[in-house]
């Protein structure tokens, strides 16, 4: 990177929060996706919009590339830099500006740690309740990027349904508000347009997110299956009823054990071929005979046990294995690929069948601990890197895992984002037509294409639209 | 030329996709996503002016255009799937129709729009009119899992999907849903649905407006967790006072529960509706917005909902109000100048309330457009996004006015 920009960013900001010696960036060539990794050409830590501003009209004028990095928690490699890019950290932009627990509304800057926000608003008996597994690391600001989910999406929606209101600060260092605290858009669906853009329409500088009440009766129920069919089938038969559990997790017997073998023991049955986690919320008395309805279900079809749990303490030992599921693989091999699909609800007996089926073919280890409510799969795969032809097998499944979803009529990313991970598997769901209309999309919002380059959109596979006519 | 455009429109589509509208406007009625597509592209290439219709219910065919292409036989419900609680329809379908296809497999759409029982799907999702149950189940966006959509250049874009979770590329359904047809012309949804509910139960009260709005915030403060909070006023409501009514829709257990504690909550006296009035009562609310040519939308919370209605009394008139008394819509339906609307839209924007023109016959839409008051470099996004959309600016909708 060249030395007249590196100064001009600790003008900005102080060169303290100016990274750019190869030791310092060693921090920074990866996110939470082993297979790729890159060093920065320099690392800036704004502690204010205004610093965000200033260095992003720098970087217009200089012409130069740039990604912003929340805590380097995503599994798609988006928040991954090339030499010739400035990475924009946004981990010291953590104040929650505002709880307003009558409106029901945060006001954060986006390197608030999630888990802080809920923490935050828990005194007014409120919760933000997108919760991916990394929330005690993961960054909101990150979260709107990638659109993150969660177990408890299944009711409650993703990171799009709660985020209300953004400023951002585009690339050519304009500042926009999108959307608006009070829930409708002034105009165009500008803020659902943003959310889950991966970095590549602006930064988001603060974020106006909706708060919910906590409910007042939750119940955590764990079954466990024989086989992972009847499992599959029991999620199916859970919401044709028509109750909506906050979450609905399955774990298959090699996540089980994992967990199991690991110091994060929970007290699962080891011998299971799947575990379900079912929880119910709302009103005390409705929550009492869902449960009813829920374990009759579940014995219906071939629980053998059911625990239960209604105390704080009780659910957060049953949630406890799900929860450190991924802390436990890591433990198996040195790296895991940790795969996200998605797939029709109807199809997941299947589904699993198939990756079973793909895991001997290629002699993997593979464990899957999923959203099944949402049909969204994480098959991860334990792995060790430096093994050319255990990789070579690893990136193989991989890919016949995410055809089979898409084949299913699902799709290749359910809440961790393309990334530079899965745009090669972009064009499996999207004809030339539509990925040119997300670089219009892209285009309207960073014409220079130099918020986080190459990532989401395989340009070469977009059909050429027309040139645009002058201004309206 | 209108002989022209019709000759080429039957050339194209054939003698069943094209008739005349009462005025004598050629109207193209494409049957499918890529009949409509080549429609679109027809008219972009001979620079022909495009009015988007529906069945006509809900905005007036009045839009100035060498043609109309109506969505009214693309009215197919073309999949649906209970065991995933999601189904593809086709834009045209009227409201009713689907919501009996869906409970014929046990399954519900939890959106309960303004406007008549045959208006078309695709009218609710582009201009994105959420009605009462948006309390508890959402705006619009959150109903719509994916879209496939002609741009004004013909192009046929299909973004979303149709799995309840999904982030494969950037979320492009959501510049079509309350788009009001800028971005292109809706063919066909996936619709995320859910179980058709055991329980559907209305309490309403009435009143004051004052004694209903504070008791909606005693309802909310203690978490009840009712599908719809709605005030309703005397005209909408037909009754001489207002009206708040609370919908409880979900399992037995569920809705019994929540009645019951709705009832300690507050002093108000809840009368539950007849379960053989409740569809007849939000029918008439749901028709109630057509009860005068402009019908408007404004964005506030629980707290700012009676400032706002006084807002709509002082500048315009009490009349059809339904407002959301937590969800933070009110919906206004009624008659004024344009001038007054101006100011009002300016007036709420200084309270940071976005006002948006849901329905309003052409002049007005043209002069006020359906939005308004935009921060600032938000119209440059837009009309980048539009030039994206409608190259040849062919879709005639008016989404900002002129001054």
């Amino acid at each position: 990177m060249r030395p007249e920009l590196i100064d001009a960013l600790g003008h900005i900001v102080g060169p303290r929060w100016v990274r750019h010696r190869r030791a310092e960036l060693a921090t920074y060539t990866m996110d939470g996706l082993p297979t790729r990794e890159s060093f920065p050409g320099v690392v800036v830590m704004p502690g204010s919009s205004a610093e965000v501003r200033a260095i992003v009209r720098l970087l217009h004028l200089t012409a130069t590339p740039f990604v912003a990095r929340g805590a380097g928690t995503g599994l798609s490699g988006g928040a991954v830099a090339d030499p010739d890019s400035v990475l924009v950290a946004l981990t010291r932009m953590n104040r929650i500006l505002e709880v307003d627990p009558v409106r029901r509304r945060a006001t954060l800057q986006p390197g608030v740690v999630n888990a802080r926000l809920s923490e935050a608003a828990l005194p007014h008996g409120l919760q933000y309740v997108p919760d991916p597994s990394s929330q005690a690391a993961c960054t909101v600001g990150g979260n709107v990027a990638e659109n993150a989910g969660g177990p408890h999406c299944l009711k409650y929606g993703v990171t799009t349904n709660h985020v209300v209101e953004l400023e951002v600060v585009l690339p050519d260092a304009s500042v926009v508000r999108l959307g608006s605290s009070q829930g409708e858009p002034w105009g165009p669906d500008l803020v659902g347009l943003f959310v889950g853009s991966e970095g590549m329409f602006g930064i988001a500088t603060e974020i106006v997110v909706r708060l919910e009440p906590i409910p007042p009766s939750v119940r955590t129920m764990l079954a466990d299956f024989s086989t992972v069919r009847s499992a599959s089938e029991a999620v199916s038969a859970i919401i044709r009823t028509g109750i909506v559990p906050a979450a609905l997790e399955m774990m298959d017997r090699a996540c089980v054990q994992a967990v199991e073998a690991s110091i994060y023991a929970a007290g699962y049955p080891t011998d299971a071929a799947a575990v379900l986690l079912v929880e119910v919320d709302g009103d005390p008395d409705a929550v009492e005979a869902e449960s009813r309805t829920v374990i009759e279900i579940l014995r219906e079809r071939g629980a053998r046990e059911v625990r239960s749990a209604s105390t704080p303490a009780d659910r957060a030992r049953l949630w406890q294995g799900r929860k450190k599921a991924f802390g436990a693989m890591g433990r198996i091999a040195p790296d895991l690929a940790v795969q996200d699909a998605v797939v029709p609800r109807s199809a997941l007996p299947d589904i699993m069948d198939r990756i079973e089926e793909i895991r001997r073919r290629h002699r993997l280890s593979i464990s899957n601990v999923f959203h099944a409510g949402d049909g969204n799969l994480h098959p991860n795969i334990s792995f060790d890197r430096r093994d050319a032809d255990l990789a070579g097998r690893v990136q193989l499944a991989c890919r016949e895992i995410m055809a089979a979803c898409v084949n299913a009529g699902g799709s290749i990313t359910g809440e961790h984002g393309v990334g530079s991970d899965k745009i090669d598997y972009m064009p499996l769901i999207f004809d030339p037509d539509t990925l040119a209309a997300m670089r219009a999309v892209r285009l309207a919002f960073d014409p220079e294409e130099r918020a986080n380059p190459g990532k989401v959109v395989p340009v070469h596979a977009c059909r050429e639209w027309r040139a645009t006519p002058a201004a309206r | 030329m209108s002989d022209v455009v019709f000759g080429r429109l039957r050339a194209l589509l054939g003698t069943g996709g094209v008739d005349r509208d009462s005025a004598g406007l050629p109207r193209a009625t494409p049957d499918s996503a890529d009949a409509l597509s080549l429609v679109c592209r027809l008219a972009h290439d001979e620079g022909w002016k495009i009015r988007v219709e529906g069945h006509g219910t809900w905005l007036p065919a009045d839009a100035p255009a060498d043609l109309a292409v109506s969505t009214r036989a693309l009215d197919r419900v073309l999949s649906v799937s209970p065991a995933d609680l999601v189904a593809t329809v086709q834009a045209g379908t009227p409201l009713e129709a689907l919501r009996r296809r869906l409970a014929d497999d046990g399954m519900w759409l939890g959106l309960d729009p303004p406007g008549r029982p045959e208006r078309s799907l695709g009218s609710v999702v582009a201009t994105g009119t959420a009605g009462p149950l948006r309390h508890g189940f959402g705006p619009v966006r959150d109903h719509v899992l994916g879209c496939t959509v002609a741009t004004g250049d013909g192009r046929l874009v299909r973004a979303g999907g149709r799995v309840v979770k999904n982030v494969a590329g950037y979320d492009l359904t959501k510049l079509q849903v309350g788009g009001f047809g800028g971005f292109g012309i809706i063919a066909e949804v996936h619709l995320r649905l859910r179980a058709l509910p055991r329980a559907d139960v209305t309490v309403i009260a009435r009143g004051p407006r004052d004694d209903l709005t504070s008791a909606a915030r005693d309802v909310l403060a203690a978490q009840l967790l009712p599908a719809t909070l709605e005030l309703l006023s005397p005209a909408l409501a037909a009754e001489p006072d207002w009206t708040l009514a609370a919908r409880f829709v979900g399992t037995d257990a569920a809705v019994q529960a929540e009645v019951r504690r709705l009832s300690v909550v507050g002093d108000l006296a809840w009368q539950p509706l007849p379960a053989d009035r409740t569809a007849a009562f939000w029918g008439l609310v749901a028709r109630g917005s057509l009860g005068g040519p402009i019908t408007l939308r404004l964005g506030v919370l629980g707290d700012g909902v009676d400032e706002t209605i006084d807002l709509l009394a002082h500048d315009l008139d009490e009349g059809l109000v339904s407002a959301g008394a937590g969800s933070g819509m009110i919906r206004w339906t009624g008659d004024a100048q344009v001038e007054r609307l101006r100011t009002l839209r300016r007036l709420a924007a200084s309270r940071e309330i976005p006002m948006t023109l849901e329905r309003a016959p052409w002049a007005l839409r043209r002069a006020l457009g359906h939005f308004g008051a935009y921060r600032e470099g938000v119209g440059q996004l837009v009309g980048r996004l539009r030039d994206s959309f409608d190259p040849g600016h062919s879709l005639s909708v008016a989404l900002e006015g002129v001054e």
